[in-house]
């Protein structure tokens, strides 16, 4: 019955060429633009390390003096330097990691290539097993090279094989801002997206290249990139940031379950009442425990525009499918002779409304192909724009599946009303009237 | 024309010109506030920078390891540069207008107010008047004597030295304007850190800040303060537009020569930066003008779809008005008429539609309200378009000859 169905509605629709073509270009277009925008919008929103990232937060305290104080204000999106090393030291949870980005010079031994500046991530060791990082060749650094503040570096992938061909480096030399560094540790593919430990070089910047310790980077003097904000007479000269009344640091902590998370928070907030009471933090505690994707919702890492960009094709795919349902209503009634025939030999109402519902589907399945075609297309006009989440627009598996259901879905919620229309008629009338 | 008969043929389609209200409505709607949000991204597009934009050129270099004789090799650099053929002007500047990257702080009238009076950027850098071309309006510009280093700036910070901090201070016509409304500026004094007074000595026509343009786009000051290179500062050079790119590789030539242990970051002219600061904006314009053609075709094609199903179903009553001696104009009339009917109702229900879509953007984005002019500009695109649509299959009505009357279906 259903290869009956689909060959008559196959028929119907190829007796009217002009009206199924116009059907099928506004649900293909609606369908194009609406996949176009929510596969960008679902790429950008994604969850940067699945299966991790519910127990990884990132605290908030607020050390700030008074000035502009307002109550109930959210505490500052980075912590100073004192703050930083006590949180870290007290090592309150399972693993933590205090960090900033920064660029460094990188002078290459080999001559053929010039010294450039590489995107750099200054933390500790924590860090690479607690966002679970992959290494190809040898490992991170411990507690040991943080507290001795060693002269190691760990690369990525990228400049392995830039500058080493993509051979095992380790126990190389690599030379940064004049100062010799030990390769110890050549990672594998990692490429959180969006780049959420550090937000602060753009939030779906590339990957950092080099890897080294914050305290190492300090006695290098090393130049930090990214935010610094400071209060009363703090200033962001480089050199005196550990004293500055400035924040600039990034801290990341795990907290397995969620009693060691509200744990965590009374920690944050009976350090805060500490500082006060001790004359450091003028402002009463304000505390912010936020994990990764509550982290990146705050800090509104997609884009304005691209969810005005949804919200938008939305709105186009609505006025196609209106004008989908009227084009099917027209297109149904003009067959009204022929249903009240059908009626008449005796076809019973539900039959027809199979057989009008199977043809919306047939233009549903055929907007939809042409649809996913036009969004494929629509993605790689977002990859030419210059933007810095450009390359990331490609389309997976479940956008695909959700490409045919919505196109598949809204034609049939177009073919609903007609179908049901028109399979109401009386088939008397219809007969008289002819 | 009597409109009556029309919307009593209407009122027996009452679904089906429900859709096509609807599908209007929507579209005027949306398109309306489309045509909107492009006015608003062009207007951005549009902001003056109160600099001699097509003059200048940029370098942006790096050191490799640290440099403790910076400001020697800086004034070295700058003479170089100075040098080069047809450099008018040359300066290091902390940050470029529309560049991306910026140092703001607090102003306050009065150091014991509780919240800060307004927020702008900072500009340092010798020259910065006359390389970058920004107009004096009022006052005076600094004098040689009046400016500091910035490193000597910064541990005088530490040690609470005040004779290495600067007092005087040129602040912009928009910020003037905020911070002392109808009074001259001349003389008065604005806090910056709360514990240090600066006298405003000069009042420019306008300069445009880095980045952040929607906390007030002018909203700019000028300190006193020499500079040595350092990470993200820039060199800026002034030269003749048509010379600007033979200037760029002389200097970075010349730069090369004088220490060719740095690493070249960014290089350009300004208007590329100008160019490269709005390019999300101008994309999202290009987005925005894609979807209201696609809007348009696809409503228009609705148009003429159901507008060439009613001509075929009405052949015969057509003919039938043709033979009771109605003209060829007359039925062109009728179709239009319908059309202009159907459109007017989609235009009203758009309106009001327009209008929520609009609350909603005010509400979630933080767009101005629509202004009313964009109503009548809509409605007169839709009145145009349906006419177009339905011009069509109304000429096919009119073809209908009055013979079809006499034959049986």
């Amino acid at each position: 019955m259903f290869g009956y169905y689909l060959d008559m509605a196959v028929r119907s629709l190829r007796r009217n060429k002009v009206l199924t073509g116009l059907m099928v270009l506004a649900i293909a277009m609606g369908i194009g633009a609406s996949m176009t925008t929510l596969t960008v919008l679902h790429v950008l929103s994604g969850d940067p390390l699945p299966g991790r990232s519910a127990s990884l937060y990132y605290p908030q305290i607020d050390p700030r003096d008074m000035a502009d104080y307002e109550p109930n204000v959210e505490p500052p999106d980075q912590v100073s330097w004192i703050d930083g090393m006590y949180l870290l030291h007290a090592k309150r949870a399972t693993r933590q990691a205090l960090m900033t980005g920064g660029m460094v010079p990188l002078q290459p031994a080999q001559s053929s290539i010039y010294p450039f500046h590489a995107m750099a991530l200054y933390t500790s060791a924590d860090f690479f097993p607690m966002f679970d990082v992959p290494f190809q060749y040898g490992n991170a650094w411990g507690s040991i090279e943080d507290d001795s503040k060693a002269r190691v570096v760990v690369i990525s992938a990228k400049l392995n094989d830039k500058l080493f061909g993509g051979q095992n480096s380790v126990g190389k030399t690599l030379r940064l801002q004049e100062t010799a560094f030990r390769i110890i540790g050549v990672l594998g593919a990692w490429h959180p997206q969006p780049h959420f430990y550090q937000i602060y070089m753009g939030s779906y910047a590339d990957d950092e290249d080099i890897f080294l310790p914050l305290s190492t980077s300090r006695d290098v003097r090393m130049d930090h990139a990214g935010n610094t904000d400071c209060w009363g007479n703090g200033g962001g000269d480089n050199n005196t940031l550990e004293h500055a009344s400035c924040v600039w640091l990034q801290f990341w902590v795990q907290l397995d379950t969620p009693q060691q998370a509200a744990a965590y928070q009374d920690f944050l907030v009976h350090y805060s009442q500490e500082q006060h009471a001790a004359g450091r933090f003028l402002r009463p505690p304000n505390v912010r425990l936020r994990n990764v994707m509550q982290w990146l919702d705050y800090q509104q890492v997609v884009p304005s525009d691209t969810r005005l960009q949804v919200w938008l094709a939305l709105g186009f795919l609505v006025v196609c499918l209106v004008n989908t349902v009227g084009l099917m209503l027209s297109k149904f009634m003009r067959r009204a002779g022929e249903l009240g025939v059908r009626r008449a030999l005796g076809a019973s109402q539900r039959a027809l409304f199979g057989q009008l519902l199977m043809e919306s589907g047939v233009v549903g399945v055929v907007g939809g192909t042409l649809g996913l075609l036009l969004a494929l297309f629509g993605l790689w006009l977002v990859r030419q724009q210059p933007t810095d989440y450009a390359r990331l627009a490609h389309m997976d598996s479940s956008m695909l599946l959700t490409t045919f259901g919505l196109a598949v879905c809204a034609s049939l919620l177009a073919g609903l009303l007609p179908a049901w229309r028109a399979c109401r008629i009386t088939p008397a009338l219809q007969l008289k009237a002819n | 024309m009597d409109i009556k008969p029309i919307l009593a043929t209407l009122g027996r389609h009452k679904f089906t010109v429900f859709l096509l209200i609807a599908q209007i409505a929507l579209t005027c709607a949306i398109v309306c506030n489309a045509i909107f949000l492009i006015s608003q991204r062009l207007e951005r597009m549009a902001i003056p920078s109160y600099i001699a934009e097509h003059e200048l050129v940029y370098l942006q270099l790096a050191f490799i390891g640290a440099r403790p004789d910076a400001m020697a090799r800086t004034e070295a650099d700058l003479a170089g540069l100075r040098e080069v053929q047809g450099v008018k002007s040359a300066m290091i500047i902390d940050h470029l207008p529309m560049s991306g990257s910026s140092s703001n702080s607090s102003l306050w009238l009065d150091p014991a107010q509780q919240m800060e009076t307004m927020d702008a950027t900072q500009y340092f850098g010798e020259n910065l008047l006359s390389t970058l071309g920004v107009q004096l309006e009022a006052g005076r510009a600094f004098n040689p004597e009046e400016y500091r280093d910035l490193d000597k700036i910064d541990k005088a910070l530490q040690t609470g030295d005040m004779k290495e901090i600067p007092t005087s201070v040129l602040i912009t016509r928009a910020v003037a304007d905020r911070l002392w409304p109808g009074q001259n500026p001349l003389g008065k004094q604005v806090y910056i850190g709360r514990n240090f007074a600066l006298t405003v000595v000069g009042v420019v026509k306008g300069l445009v800040r880095p980045n952040l343009l929607e906390r007030g786009a002018q909203y700019s000051l000028i300190h006193p303060v020499r500079l040595s290179m350092s990470a993200g500062s820039y060199y800026v050079l002034r030269c003749d537009p048509k010379d600007r790119e033979r200037v760029l590789k002389a200097a970075l030539a010349k730069l090369n020569a004088l220490d060719p242990n740095r690493i070249v970051l960014d290089s350009g002219t300004w208007d590329q930066m100008r160019y490269n600061f709005f390019r999300n904006d101008r994309a999202m314009a290009g987005i925005l003008m894609g979807v209201c053609l696609a809007l348009l075709v696809v409503t228009a094609l609705g148009i003429v779809g159901l507008a060439s199903f009613w001509v075929s179903q009405r052949n015969r009553s057509i003919g039938v008005r043709r033979a009771l001696g109605a003209t060829r104009g007359h039925i062109l009339t009728y179709f239009q008429t319908e059309n202009f009917l159907l459109t007017t109702f989609g235009i009203v229900l758009g309106m009001v539609l327009a209008y929520g879509i609009n609350l909603f953007l005010i509400v979630h984005y933080e767009l101005p309200r629509l202004p009313l002019t964009y109503l009548p500009v809509g409605a007169m695109l839709l009145w145009c378009l349906g006419q177009a649509a339905v011009l069509g299959p109304a000429l096919r009505a009119a073809a209908v000859p009055p013979v079809v009357a006499t034959r049986s279906v």
